[in-house]
């Protein structure tokens, strides 16, 4: 059957066909629907939600070990998270089970906070890695990894970036294989590394990439397409359709299997050819291999290393080549316009949180979800922002120099606390930190769509489950002050903040009210603007909600008034709190009538 | 048809620019021709500006639009359509809904939301429709039909069967809402006629 799939969607297709047993993962835009998709479509496969990386990484590789076929998928960020256990699973090689990781990576930074190169990380722990460049080969080369991993008793990695995995394209389905777990091989040579275990299988290891070089010669996964033309093209990925888009009739080398290289095969094809572009998204990893084996190409001149390619980018880069003489660009102008940065959605808990921390005026050390765009304006209250679970050290180095003298605040979200923020809060106790850790508790992992995790008390596959208690947790770790405190309460959030930044040692806020779009949206009674009670001050814009616009209504100042869109308003009533005049009120209120 | 048909559909977050995508892809397939779409979306699940790229034709290559190689632009926001014109090409179709969202980025008088993007739109583009979608959404029943709407719109420029549509709507769209798109899907297109004259 034909069904028009996204990359990821296509990849827990693969996974389903290829008779899988067991996903697990922590979700990260753009690899989170994966696992999402085997939940709600592949109920056969036991899929969940990992409190991190590296221990989705861990329970893939006891399923390997199991005997059965397993998928841990990541976004690119989180192999780092993953990549202790990466680096020695790839000494050990596999259980009688294949297994492969996704790495899903964000060239442009369309959702993360680097673009780093993944393919150099296959390379690092010496895995293999396969690119697809479209939805259907996103499907095929999930079947085709299984067999690799098997046959070369390796980990094998699935390439992904942001384009492959949220564009949509055909996929053909096939019939799915039974799921098979053939158990449990003893094998502490292989599985025990010690090191004197993990100095033999270094020799195991660089005895398969031997073979794997081989495979990479021979495999149909790195294809020659012959048109006839003296101009060669080595690609894969998505660049591959960028460059077909500029130059169908070009020869191309299509690299699907991109570690090792096929250098023979690659030598054959720069011989046959007058020229040879390397057309390749990120870094010059291609480029650098080719080019070390002394082979004469051209590529990362003509083309850019920072964030994603396009048709018009590769087109610029081939025109500049002296490939193309002419590349269409934009007919009309667009010219200025206003931006429309993103912001905290109408009724967000957040919008209260940094409300307050901007009131009281101290560091904040930021974390990776939702509650990161409280940087952008108007809030503007965040200081950094590194990777998940950064908030809570950052804030104890930056206490323990006296780096800011109003105060350290770490916010950190639910979700993110509990990826790998726990050990960070640990330090705290343990080192006598005088931090004030606020966790914002939203009851969901918001930032990547509203995914469960160990505190909402459901699991990826819908079952109820234990939840973690917030202050039962961080008591245990040693906080001695634990506060519960409401986010919609301004004065309250404001006089928490300042009674547990003066108490010394760490202590710990833990707000209160959930996402407002997840899992159900909330709405209360809208408020609306009495125009005649409106002075034009802007405190109500300053809050960054989407709700409020600036009427075509002016004041006497000529100023505009502030006007809500009561479809977009769920009354979670901050507005109103800082409203001077009181002009904000709720809808059903006689307005004008005080 | 032999050539790739490159239709944007521009919007901000929350106003359904994905599921219209959705349905004119799954158009194009069930119609028997390749299509690729994909989005570009910043990190807002509310409140950003969101746009989808939808491609289809005999071969799809990338998934992605060149600048100037749009030939439908479809907007649910008068002002995103202006912000998207540079990948039309001139004598490309942008049909536009009226509606005025007006980000608090614009209150400090730095940024100015224009007064009058349709009329910007027309100096630049021969062809525009532009619609009041989210009245006529509402007199329909539902605002949230505003996307579905101008796909109807858009479908009367289309060489494709209306019952193809249809049935992309039908496996698309939420059982319960199904009648109330085909409904609107329905009012786009006599819309459509209505504005023939005036708009190419």
């Amino acid at each position: 059957m034909k069904r028009l799939l996204s990359g990821n969607e296509a990849v827990a297709r693969g996974t389903f066909e290829a008779g899988v047993k067991l996903a697990s993962a922590y979700p990260g835009t753009p690899s989170t629907e994966i696992l999402e998709t085997i939940a709600e479509e592949y109920p056969s496969i036991y899929a969940e939600w990992s409190p991190n990386e590296k221990v989705a990484f861990e329970v893939g590789i006891g399923a390997s070990l199991g005997g059965a076929r397993t998928l841990v998928t990541m976004k690119h960020v989180g192999l780092n998270v993953a990549a202790d256990p990466l680096m020695t699973f790839a000494y050990t090689g596999v259980g009688q089970g294949g297994f492969i990781v996704i790495s899903a990576d964000d060239p442009e930074m369309h959702s993360s906070q680097n673009e780093q190169d993944n393919r150099l990380f296959a390379k690092f722990a010496q895995i293999p890695f396969l690119e697809p460049s479209d939805s259907q080969e996103a499907k095929d080369f999930m079947l085709k990894g299984y067999e690799i991993s098997e046959k070369f008793d390796t980990p094998v990695m699935l390439r992904l970036t942001t384009r492959i995995s949220h564009s949509k394209g055909i996929v053909e389905e096939s019939d799915p294989m039974e799921p098979r777990a053939v158990g449990f091989k003893r094998d502490m040579e292989k599985f025990v590394m010690i090191p004197s275990n993990a100095k033999k299988r270094h020799v195991v290891l660089t005895e398969r990439l031997k073979k794997l070089a081989e495979y990479s010669e021979t495999t149909e996964l790195n294809t020659v397409e012959e048109n006839g033309s003296e101009i060669g093209i080595i690609t894969g990925g998505i660049s591959y359709q960028y460059a077909k888009d500029n130059l169908p009739d070009a020869d191309y080398f299509k690299i699907g299997f991109g570690f090792p290289l096929p250098l023979k095969k690659i030598s054959k094809f720069i011989e046959s050819h007058k020229r040879v572009i390397i057309v390749e998204e990120l870094e010059p990893y291609y480029e650098e291999i080719i080019r070390a084996a002394g082979m004469k190409v051209e590529g990362k001149k003509y083309f850019s290393r920072l964030g994603e390619l396009s048709p018009y980018k590769v087109g610029l880069g081939l025109k500049e080549a002296g490939l193309i003489d002419e590349i269409k660009g934009a007919e009309i102008e667009a010219g200025p316009l206003f931006p429309r940065p993103p912001v905290l959605c109408p009724g967000c808990p957040h919008r209260g949180a940094f409300m307050a921390l901007k009131k009281v005026g101290v560091a904040v050390t930021g974390d990776i979800g939702c509650y990161t765009l409280a940087m952008l304006p108007p809030l503007q209250t965040l200081d950094s922002c590194i990777c998940m679970g950064a908030s809570i050290g950052t804030a104890i180095g930056m206490e323990k120099v006296g780096g800011y003298d109003k105060g350290v605040v770490a916010v950190i979200g639910d979700s993110t606390f509990l990826h790998s923020g726990i050990t960070g809060l640990l330090d705290a106790v343990y080192n006598k930190s005088n931090i004030t850790v606020m966790i914002l508790d939203n009851r969901v992992t918001a930032m990547t769509g509203g995914q469960q995790h160990p505190a909402t008390g459901y699991t990826l596959m819908g079952e109820k489950t234990r939840a973690v208690d917030f202050t039962e947790l961080c008591k245990a770790l040693g906080v001695e002050s634990v506060r519960v405190v409401d986010a919609y309460d301004l004065k309250a959030m404001i006089d928490v903040i300042k009674e547990e930044m003066a108490r010394p040692g760490p202590s710990v806020i833990l707000t209160n009210r959930p996402c407002v779009l997840m899992p159900k949206r909330i709405m209360d009674r809208p408020y609306v603007v009495d125009p005649e009670l409106c002075n034009g001050c802007t405190a109500c814009f300053r809050i960054g909600c989407p709700a409020i616009m600036p009427s075509k209504e002016m004041t006497k100042r000529n100023k505009p008034k502030a006007v809500i869109d009561p479809v977009l308003c769920t009354g979670c009533s901050l507005c109103a709190q800082v409203c001077k005049p009181e002009a904000i009120v709720l809808a059903e209120e006689p307005v004008s009538v005080k | 048809m032999n050539e790739v048909i490159n239709v944007l559909i521009v919007g901000v977050g929350g106003q359904g620019v994905l599921l219209a995508s959705e349905v004119l892809s799954e158009m194009a397939m069930k119609a028997g021709l390749d299509v690729k779409k994909s989005e570009v979306h910043g990190m807002s699940q509310r409140g950003g500006v969101v746009s989808s790229h939808v491609k289809f034709g005999p071969k799809v290559y990338s998934p992605i639009i060149p600048y100037g190689q749009a030939d439908i632009l479809i907007s649910f926001e008068q002002a995103e359509a202006l912000r998207a014109v540079d990948w039309i090409k001139k004598d490309g179709l942008i049909a536009t809904s009226r509606t005025r969202l007006v980000p608090p980025i614009t209150a400090g008088g730095k940024f100015k939301y224009p007064d009058d993007p349709v009329a910007d739109l027309k100096k630049k583009v021969k062809n525009v429709i532009a619609i009041d979608a989210d009245k006529i959404a509402l007199e329909l029943g539902n605002p949230r039909l505003v996307n579905i709407l101008l796909l109807g719109v858009v479908s009367s420029r289309l060489d494709f069967e209306i019952s193809v549509w249809e049935e992309a709507i039908r496996a698309r769209v939420k059982a319960k809402f199904v009648d109330l798109n085909l409904k609107a899907f329905a009012r786009g297109r006599e819309l459509a006629k209505e504005s023939a004259g005036a708009a190419v």
